[in-house]
């Protein structure tokens, strides 16, 4: 009973351990890549093995549901094309690649926990698991001047603030409840949180930490740093498996407040709004395409927000699919950061000139990330959208999706950029880049996964639901 | 749902053909190599997708109101959203006009495109399916996944082959365009939570609130006038017109700004009739302004593509009078009025692209006294201008004055000051065609002095006058094809009256029924602003 329920999590746990031995040695970067994608794809084998499995342990702080099991193959497929894409980690100083997938593994063992995690503490110790690793990673970069120092020192001070400020939080919350068990609270934190200000505090402060790691407004200002600051690669784990992860949280934490709309709802949304617009506007200007990337990440946490403040299965399952979007959408822009940057270096808007002809895939994938992105049919990002805005227009939040369109327009205009700049001719003549067999195949799966699930969305909104179901 | 529908009788599913051909046929061609191939290849997948559409013209039922040839599939079942694809009287002879029109873009593309052929025939395959798409999907959602579907390869056929500048114009139409659309997801969506249903022909089946119609009517509404484009939306064409390639411009003027009145017709009408009744007199002196700001601004055009550019925003005026007169010859006029602009304008736009091939200007002044050299180039120019000013006996006379018949018998002050309009095309059409068959006598002195001319900044007809050809086979046989239909809806326009007869009556009848809800009627209201609205009008146009 027990291997089953915690399968993926051994498995991930064997993955590391088997990585610390080998820094331990001297390995090519090659045969780390593939141990670890081996690995990788072994815990992938046994996260969809363990999916549908049913449990709870560590007296009931862990578990196992749906949605958990869910979340956890997409943050173990999220690690697998995460290391997949850097193949030769080239911005990474070639002493410690082994040490860097090995601290990759951790901090998504620690995503694949929180996923899990039922009560305040267990859940703060399997974030703090994941933290941990990356503010080991993040300074990790080589022949990049000093931006890495300063992105991993805003990454710590930010996340150690949100952390202290969840725990405050938390305290209130056991002080009004006197449990710590989500199961519990979800019982009393309605009538609590439509009568007293106090839970209403409480509960926007526990979601802080959650708040930092999606890059929702006001938590948001490390974004643009750390991703310009962090190597490709780093950046592309950041920017994703995180945010995934908190989503869950936040998913899980919200509906503990229950689905009335309360003042807390009205938080969420300003929040969710503020978020939306500053990182729209904000991403208009920018020339590095990491901080682009990053401004448009606290764009799309406004948007996962109005699918999870709507709390109803509609909205809930929105959310779960959007941010499943996110992921290869934002997967498939770092790819193709990563494969034009040879050397590791930060990629602007010039550099992506004449892109089409110099690798007409990756112009392609491009043109289709940014385009998803922007959520023109028929992408898994215009489905995203369209369920997020039907949840919130469901639940009534009419206004909320006139400001979160109007967004979307000004949104469009950046994506454009993107997908423009890498479609106008450049002034010389560039080398072509050169891709390997299995990076070409990488990029036709990101451009085919975002066309498809878009066209044929049913069976993963279906697995969405399901999994969000078990929190309603 | 029987009672709206009629399901496809024929041997093969013909509209979701329509769809696959183009698109199979643009897989395919991204495995070919070769230029010429390539052409060849799209050229046939065109032709074969404009036989495939000729059932619909020959087997539709003219008697009915019905939606027919219709598919019907479950796709997406959680959410009651099926992929449900037909025709009625006002989609089929868009669905038409498309098919038709198709192959002629890639004619026109043969020699005037010269980078990355492949990529510009793939993406012109893609957009004929989106287009089809959009005439034939009976769910919103579809709709709305072709609609947006549309702007990608749009965008790129402007952003990537388009002139100078191209950025800006690309740029400035995508953004428009998605702004207006996106409103319609949200009436889309609210549609959908009101009712229970994403499918076309049950929404319009429904009764709704006032509020909630006005709402739905203008999110629907902006959407579409951006689309058709109305004043004071206007501003992307030109510039999208100016910089697109031929094959651009001929798809842009021809069908896509067919969308707006489309979308006016197949949901604001049905769906929101009392908000339209109510929106009425706003949207006519919009659509008057239009008529009559796009012939002042035609007439001030020296680049002969603005020139047209402009000239659209004046007959799409036409297009949306008719629409909004909501009397049936009003809506046939417009219907008949938005086919014969795809032929007329989609036909001014290939005669300037194949000289712009030739001079490498669109400047007039640069393409002046054509008819020394050119004479079966100003034969075209000729007819097909004089249809743009719809002169009697060619296709747009037939159909503006059905617009005109229907304001007149509605509200004779809008039909008078609609007439301007008319006046105004005649005079910005003659101008041009004047100036390039023939020499312009006034303003132009340095003509007389050619032996001095030379190396002058205005370079003029006589200078390159040897180099100019006239048409070759391929590009009369583009012409004349879009020539017979100027003529045929010009002299006999009955049969395609007839197609969409029963259709339009339904339509009418269901803008009736709609708008006979309480709160909608204020003839004292309407009356009030409409003759406010015709002073201002002749005072606009006595200015």
């Amino acid at each position: 009973m027990l291997n089953t329920v915690f399968l993926p999590e051994l498995a991930l746990m064997v993955m590391v351990l088997v990585l610390f031995f080998m820094t331990l040695g001297k390995f090519r970067t090659g045969t780390i890549q593939l141990v670890s994608l081996a690995l990788t794809a072994l815990t992938l084998a046994a996260a969809i093995a363990s999916y549908g499995a049913k449990g709870s342990l560590f007296f009931d702080a862990y578990q196992v549901d749906t949605l958990s099991q869910l979340f956890k193959i997409v943050i173990v497929s999220g690690l697998f094309l995460i290391y997949g894409l850097g193949r030769g980690l080239t911005g990474i100083d070639s002493r410690l690649h082994a040490e860097y997938n090995m601290f990759l593994g951790i901090s998504a063992l620690g995503l694949v926990m929180l996923s899990s995690a039922v009560e305040l503490l267990t859940l703060l110790l399997c974030l703090e698991i994941s933290s941990y690793a990356l503010y080991v990673v993040i300074p990790f970069r080589s022949g990049q001047g000093r931006m890495h120092v300063e992105a991993g020192i805003k990454y710590v001070l930010f996340g150690a603030a949100a952390t202290g400020l969840t725990l405050y939080g938390m305290s209130y919350l056991f002080g009004l409840a006197h449990t710590t068990y989500l199961g519990e609270l979800a019982q009393v934190m309605p009538a609590l949180v439509a009568t007293q200000p106090l839970a209403i505090l409480a509960s926007v402060l526990v979601l802080t930490c959650f708040f930092y790691k999606l890059a929702l407004f006001p938590m948001h200002f490390w974004t643009p740093d750390v991703y310009q600051g962090s190597a490709n690669e780093t950046a592309s784990f950041v920017a994703t498996l995180p945010k995934v992860g908190a989503v869950l949280l936040l998913l899980r934490l919200v509906a503990v407040a229950g689905a009335d709309i309360t003042q807390l709802t009205w938080v969420l949304a300003s929040i969710a709004v503020l978020s939306m617009t500053l990182g729209n506007l904000t991403a208009l200007v920018q020339t590095d395409l990491k901080r682009l990337l990053a401004y448009s990440s606290i764009a799309h946490a406004g948007y996962v927000m109005l699918g999870i403040l709507s709390v109803d299965e509609l909205g809930m399952a929105a959310a779960v699919f959007y941010v499943i979007g996110y992921l290869l959408m934002n997967l498939g822009c770092f790819y193709v950061i990563y494969n034009i940057a040879p050397e590791g270096q930060n990629v602007t808007f010039d550099d992506l000139k004449g892109l089409s002809r110099r690798s007409p895939l990756l112009a392609l994938t491009l043109l289709v990330s940014a385009f998803g992105m922007a959520g023109i049919p028929p992408t898994i990002g215009f489905i995203g959208k369209f369920m997020i805005f039907t949840g919130a227009i469901h639940k009534g939040f009419y206004a909320l999706v006139i400001l979160a369109v109007i967004n979307a327009a000004v949104a469009a205009f950046y994506y454009l950029k993107l997908a423009r700049a890498a479609y106008t001719a450049a002034d010389d003549d560039q080398e072509p880049i050169a891709l390997p067999l299995t990076t070409q195949a990488m990029g036709l799966f990101f451009i085919l996964a975002i066309i498809l699930v878009g066209a044929l969305p049913q069976s993963f909104l279906a697995a969405a639901r399901e999994a969000v179901a078990v929190l309603l | 749902m029987e009672k709206y529908l009629i399901l496809n009788t024929l041997s093969y599913p013909v509209l979701s053909l329509l769809l696959l051909v183009p698109l199979i046929g643009a897989v395919v061609a991204m495995f070919l190599r070769g230029d010429t191939l390539i052409k060849y290849w799209s050229l046939a997948v065109t032709l074969v997708t404009a036989v495939i559409s000729l059932p619909l013209w020959t087997c539709f039922d003219k008697t009915t109101a019905k939606y027919q040839f219709v598919e019907l599939r479950h796709w997406f079942p959680s959410l009651n959203l099926d992929y449900v694809v037909g025709v009625d009287g006002i989609s089929v002879l868009l669905v038409l006009l498309t098919t038709f029109i198709m192959p002629l873009c890639v004619l026109c593309s043969w020699t005037y495109i010269q980078t990355r052929m492949k990529e510009f025939m793939i993406v012109t395959l893609l957009m004929e399916t989106a287009m089809i798409g959009v005439f034939v999907s009976l769910n919103t959602v579809l709709f709305y996944i072709f609609w947006e579907g549309m702007l990608v390869p749009m965008y790129l056929i402007i952003a990537i082959w388009g002139g100078a500048r191209k950025d800006y114009a690309s740029i400035k139409f995508f953004l428009y365009t998605f702004a207006g659309s996106i409103f319609l997801l949200v009436s889309i969506i609210a549609l959908f939570i009101k009712t229970g249903t994403f499918f076309i022909p049950e929404l319009m089946e429904h009764q709704y609130g006032f509020a909630f119609q006005l709402w739905v009517f203008l999110a629907c509404a902006l959407g579409f006038a951006i689309k058709m484009p109305m004043f004071p939306f206007h501003t992307w064409l030109p510039a999208a017109h100016v910089q697109a390639p031929t094959a651009g411009s001929v798809i842009l003027a021809s069908i896509l700004l067919k969308m707006g009145g489309y979308g006016f017709l197949r949901f604001c009408l049905p769906m929101a009739p009392a908000a339209t009744l109510y929106c009425m007199p706003y949207l006519i002196i919009l659509s008057l302004i239009s008529i009559i700001v796009g012939g002042y601004l035609a007439l001030g055009q020296t680049d002969i593509k603005k020139l047209i550019a402009y000239s659209s925003v004046g007959h799409m005026g036409f297009v949306t009078l008719g629409i909004f007169l909501l009397n049936d010859a009003g809506i046939k006029g417009a219907m008949l009025q938005m086919i014969n602009h795809g032929v007329t304008t989609g036909a001014l736009f290939i005669l300037i692209g194949l000289i712009y091939e030739r001079t490498h200007s669109r400047e007039i002044a640069d393409n002046n006294k054509l008819g020394m050299f050119m004479p079966i180039y100003v034969t075209f120019l000729g007819i097909f201008s004089l249809s743009s000013l719809a002169f009697p006996g060619t296709n747009s006379f037939v159909g503006e004055f059905l617009v005109l018949f229907g304001a007149f018998e509605k509200y004779p002050l809008v039909g008078a000051a609609a007439i301007p309009g008319a006046i105004l095309a005649a005079a910005y059409m003659l101008r041009l065609l004047q100036k390039m068959v023939w020499d312009d006598s006034d303003g132009h002195a340095h003509h007389h002095d050619e032996g001095h001319g030379h190396g002058d900044s205005h370079g003029h007809g006589g200078d390159h006058g040897h180099a100019l050809k006239d048409c070759n086979a391929r590009e009369i046989l583009q012409l004349a094809f879009l020539t017979i239909f100027v003529f045929w809806i010009g002299l006999h326009p009955t049969p395609l009256l007839e197609m969409m007869d029963s259709s339009i009556a339904h339509l009418t009848q269901q803008v009736e029924a709609g708008s006979l809800l309480p709160e909608a009627a204020h003839p004292g209201h309407h009356h009030a602003l409409l003759n406010q609205a015709g002073a201002w009008v002749k005072s606009l146009v006595s200015f």
